[in-house]
């Protein structure tokens, strides 16, 4: 074996926030069968301790930058700065799932390591530097979160959701794999830098002309992903029948991530044909838009009102990425922040006001919310004007860069619609404040427990992140400003 | 002194993070810290009053980075206009909180922190010189608006509160549009990012851009004011909210529109502003605006929604006078909005002083209350003259210097602000004899008269209305720079020379 397929020290701490995430994992299912029945929820902390673990070898992972593996790992400030974000929300989603499970009588150890499987996955992607390991990436992550849709077994909307899932998600993933071949076929390589460089030769590049579908064809591996039109169908199904935690996490970590390798292929590798997919983009962008904020406006189920409303956000994202800029970059990078925050937040929120068995999903489950329980009420009202976009919560200053991003690239048709239609959008958040608030209290409220423990941390958590970043936004603009330039 | 404007900034802040320590079960501990929180914040802008200098523009001056990679900062600073405003909400902001006392019997805490919470953005608002600033407080008013309307507000108050915040809504995301525009100009032209307003005047902007941001401004200002046609929200508004909170969007967050014009729009973007067909347009929405209000005033049958429309037709002078873009139509049009500020003020707590009694707003109702409340009919009748601009109170400079702007324009415009003025003392006077004269039915004899707090919340008002009838020159004193400054910016050299202030003191005298 040559010396070099034998990983150096270095190479290895550049990969060390997946080392440990796995290791978690496996250590979890070493322990499940020696714990008992519901003993196993003390798992959770093994869960937490190891994305805790892995967060700070994340962090420390920017002062070593450079790449590993032969160039298929990139550890840089964007990389960093999406690995910190999906395993924060693997905190949050760890802090959301144990009182839910325990209610649920589905404590179980295997959660976890599916969640930290997943999770390690998205860190995977978010680092990694070529077409192969975007799509192992990809396929960790997506092959956990699969099973984790459908975890509550027996019941049988989780079923179809997962099978829904995994059924179109595989359908999707083949559609990318297809254009990294047409990719590797037109450029001869599947390194990132390579592909960029290659395309940079302009229109004597032979192939060129086919490079527009194998973006295309990519294009429908990510939009599954992030559930931006024309693949958005599935999200609301999908959260609808998971659990709340994993909704929480699947409109969290799994986006964040494909938002990380959206920039990472488009940007970087795809960057000099911008003029190619830019109008795909464009396009996308609007009608994901749209289709999130008027379809939420009918919805009288929570899970699908916020699985609408994070398809709408994620028209935002894409917004930022047809801008096709330096702080077009930015934005979506400080935009996965502050939608992980408000989002993880909101769905923390539900899991806690649904009651067993999910009896209370619908939106007028929340009635007098605002009365029984005060607190609950108030934080979730913060996320909400988060997701609308009200000054002095991340959402606003989310929306913010990006728009201004689409007005530097002079997309001043996209910018008027995306922002009436982010006006249309408030007007769905509000009905779940004026049902808190103004509607006599329903059944649901009367057994309600206390806001404490895990989950309530989660919820804190999340509702002071998302004021903070709303009055303090340089605090990670400026490092998501330094990135941006690494994806060029 | 060097963090005045801060401290005038947060002290209903402090107020509000204090009320959330003090617990639900004790209401009287929450009513009486309120009151503290709100009086104190009405103090602590009286030193500006004090340490104002008259002969400089901007003062007070703040300037903090905030987000220096895209030039925001946070940065205050007023002049004697922003001043008038400033002072205005603080005291008004008190009032209403007073004003609430009997009123308000559920949910106080959350009440009286949205009223704090309120006042803190209306304050940033007049204060704020860095223009995201400005827009974040702008936004910020809406959210504790939007639930003092929905939570505490009458019957229709889900709908009226929806409307609100929506309508608001479409017009600030296209006022950010302008923003945004003006910014990348800006920096197109400098190479600076900066959001400090006085550095985006130093922009050359071609006139088409202006025109187009100008429209983007005027969507987001004319929401607020609010001009015809996009008046539609106010009526609701402003009668299912609470008495306090109707007191709050009439005096202060209405003139945030106006504000925004003159502090904006009309420096920003004058060649815009002087445009012809600009002028005409908002000349005559404007009209429409007076004539169309008084009318509808006249036909109704909702005393609260009577005064609602009073505002529509009385904010109509105050933008006719803007558009007049001369040293008189600017000067009443900023002394018209503190004198709606005051006399609509007074008009909205009548209206809750009698609905706390008698719980219904039809003026079929009422009347013969001047046999069973004399103070309470006094009151009305004073409050009513000053909105009806009757000399020597407060209504009658604002509108005679407005008269005297438009004169100098069009004599047309004349006319329709001689016409408003007679149509607005019908309406008034008439509602006035159908309420206050007359015979008194038996559930109105045993009304009871004025208490000592109800009193208090009037006195300052009256007063005030009564100090700017007869000696007005102060308070033109104050916003003579401002006028110059920005008459100057639209039609420089034009009006050289008419320094408002003594002319209309000498028209007074």
């Amino acid at each position: 074996m040559p010396d070099s397929f034998i990983p150096t020290s270095a190479e290895l701490l550049r990969i060390l926030p997946e080392i440990i995430l796995v290791l978690a994992a496996t250590l979890i299912m070493v322990l499940a069968p020696l714990v008992k029945g519901r003993e196993q929820n003390a798992l959770g902390y093994v869960s937490l301790y190891g994305l805790v673990a892995a967060l700070a070898a994340a962090l420390s992972g920017y002062f070593d930058p450079g790449p590993a593996f032969h160039q298929l790992i990139l550890v840089d400030g964007f990389a960093t700065y999406f690995r910190v974000l999906v395993i924060f929300a693997g905190i949050l989603t760890t802090l959301a799932s144990y009182q839910y499970l325990r209610r649920e009588d589905a404590d179980s150890g295997e959660y976890y390591a599916l969640l930290l499987f997943s999770v390690s996955g998205q860190s995977l992607m978010a680092a990694s530097n070529d077409l192969i390991m975007i799509f192992i990436g990809l396929e960790i992550s997506s092959l956990a979160s699969y099973v984790m849709a459908g975890f509550l077994r027996n019941r049988a909307q989780a079923i179809e959701a997962a099978l829904k899932y995994f059924l179109l998600g595989s359908f999707a993933t083949a559609f990318l794999l297809y254009g990294v071949a047409w990719i590797y076929g037109i450029t001869g390589s599947t390194y990132l830098l390579t592909i960029r460089s290659v395309f940079e030769r302009g229109a004597q590049t032979p192939g060129i002309l086919l490079a527009g579908a194998a973006a295309a064809l990519i294009f429908v591996g990510f939009a599954f992903k992030v559930a931006a039109w024309p693949f958005q169908s599935w999200a609301p199904d999908v959260y609808q029948g998971a659990p709340v935690p994993v909704a929480a996490f699947l409109s969290a970590g799994p986006k964040a991530a494909a938002f990380a390798v959206f920039v990472r292929v488009f940007v970087t590798a795809l960057g000099p044909i911008g003029g190619r997919w830019e109008p795909l983009f464009w396009l996308s962008a609007l009608a994901t838009m749209l289709i999130g904020n008027f379809a939420a406006l009918v919805q009288t189920n929570i899970k699908r009102l916020l699985a609408y409303s994070s398809i709408a956000h994620a028209g935002y994202v894409l917004v930022a990425m047809t801008a096709h800029s330096e702080i077009g970059t930015a934005a979506v990078m400080f935009y996965m922040a502050a939608y992980v925050l408000m989002n993880v937040g909101a769905f923390a929120v539900v899991a806690h006001v649904c009651g067993r068995q999910e009896r209370f999903v619908e939106l007028e489950d929340f009635a007098g919310l605002g009365e029984r329980q005060p607190v609950s009420a108030a934080l979730l009202t913060v996320f909400l004007l988060s997701l609308i976009g009200v000054p002095l919560t991340a959402g606003f200053f989310g929306k913010f860069y990006i728009f201004r991003a689409a007005l530097q690239a002079d997309l001043v048709w996209l910018t008027v619609l995306g922002l009436l239609a982010s006006a249309v959008a408030a007007y769905y958040y509000l009905r779940i404040i004026v049902i808190m608030y103004m509607h006599q209290p329903a059944e649901s409220a009367a057994e309600l427990p206390p806001l404490r423990g895990a989950l309530g941390a989660a919820v804190w958590i999340s509702a002071a992140g998302t004021l903070v970043l709303g009055i303090f936004p340089s605090l990670i603009l400026n490092f998501a400003g330094n990135s941006a330039l690494l994806a060029r | 002194m060097d963090h005045i404007l801060s401290i005038v900034l947060f002290t209903p802040l402090v107020g509000f993070l204090a009320l959330l320590f003090i617990p639900s079960s004790k209401p009287a501990a929450i009513k009486l810290w309120a009151n503290i929180a709100g009086f104190a914040g009405f103090l602590v802008c009286l030193p500006l009053v004090f340490a104002f200098d008259r002969s400089r523009d901007f003062q007070f001056a703040e300037k903090v980075p905030w987000i220096p990679s895209i030039g925001a900062s946070y940065n205050l600073a007023i002049d004697g206009y922003a001043l008038l405003l400033v002072v205005l909400t603080g005291l008004l902001g008190f009032l209403s909180i007073l004003a609430s006392w009997a009123a308000i019997e559920t949910r106080l805490k959350e009440y009286y922190g949205c009223f704090l919470l309120l006042q803190v953005g209306m304050m940033g608002v007049f204060m704020a010189r860095d223009f995201l600033l400005f827009f974040v407080f702008w936004e910020l008013v809406l959210v504790p608006m939007y639930f003092i309307i929905a939570i505490w507000g009458g019957e229709r108050r889900v709908y009226a509160a929806i409307k609100f915040i929506i309508y608001t809504l479409v017009g600030s995301v296209l006022m950010l549009l302008g923003i945004l525009a003006l910014y990348y100009e800006h920096f197109r032209q400098f190479q600076v990012r900066s959001f400090d307003v006085a550095q985006l005047m130093n922009t050359q902007l071609d006139p088409n851009l202006q025109w187009w941001i100008f429209w983007a401004f005027f969507v987001g200002f004319a929401v607020k004011v609010p001009m015809f046609p996009l008046h539609t929200w106010l009526p609701d508004a402003h009668t299912e909210a609470p008495t306090a909170g109707s007191v709050i969007l009439a005096s202060i967050l209405l003139k945030m529109g106006t504000y925004g014009f003159l502090r904006f729009s009309l420096p920003l973007l004058p060649d815009a502003a002087k445009n012809p067909t600009v002028i005409q347009v908002m000349a005559v929405l404007s009209i429409i605006a007076i004539v169309y209000g008084a009318l509808v005033c006249l036909m109704q049958k909702d005393w609260k929604k009577l005064i609602a429309y009073s505002s529509v037709s009385h904010l109509g002078f105050c933008t006719l006078g803007i558009f007049a873009l001369n040293p008189a139509g600017i000067a009443g049009s900023m002394l018209q909005q503190i004198n709606h500020g005051i006399s609509t003020g007074m008009l909205f707590l009548i209206v809750g002083v009698v609905y706390e009694r008698r719980h219904t707003r039809e003026i079929a109702e009422y009347g013969g209350l001047l046999r069973s409340m004399p103070i309470f009919t006094i009151v009305f009748l004073i409050a009513a003259l000053s909105s009806m601009g009757m000399p020597p109170l407060n209504g009658f400079i604002g509108e005679i210097t407005i008269l005297k702007g438009a004169y100098q324009v069009s004599l047309w415009w004349a006319g329709a602000v001689v016409l408003g003025i007679a149509l607005g003392a019908a309406y008034l006077i008439w509602l006035f004899q159908r309420t206050m004269l007359g015979e008194v039915s038996e559930k109105n004899a045993a009304l009871k008269d004025l208490n000592a707090r109800e009193i208090a919340v009037f006195a300052p008002l009256l007063l005030l209305a009564l100090w700017i009838g007869v000696y007005p020159k102060p308070f033109f004193q104050v916003m003579d720079r401002s006028v110059t400054q920005i008459v100057e910016l639209v039609q420089p050299g034009a009006h050289a020379g008419q320094m408002v202030p003594n002319r209309l003191a000498s028209l007074q005298r």
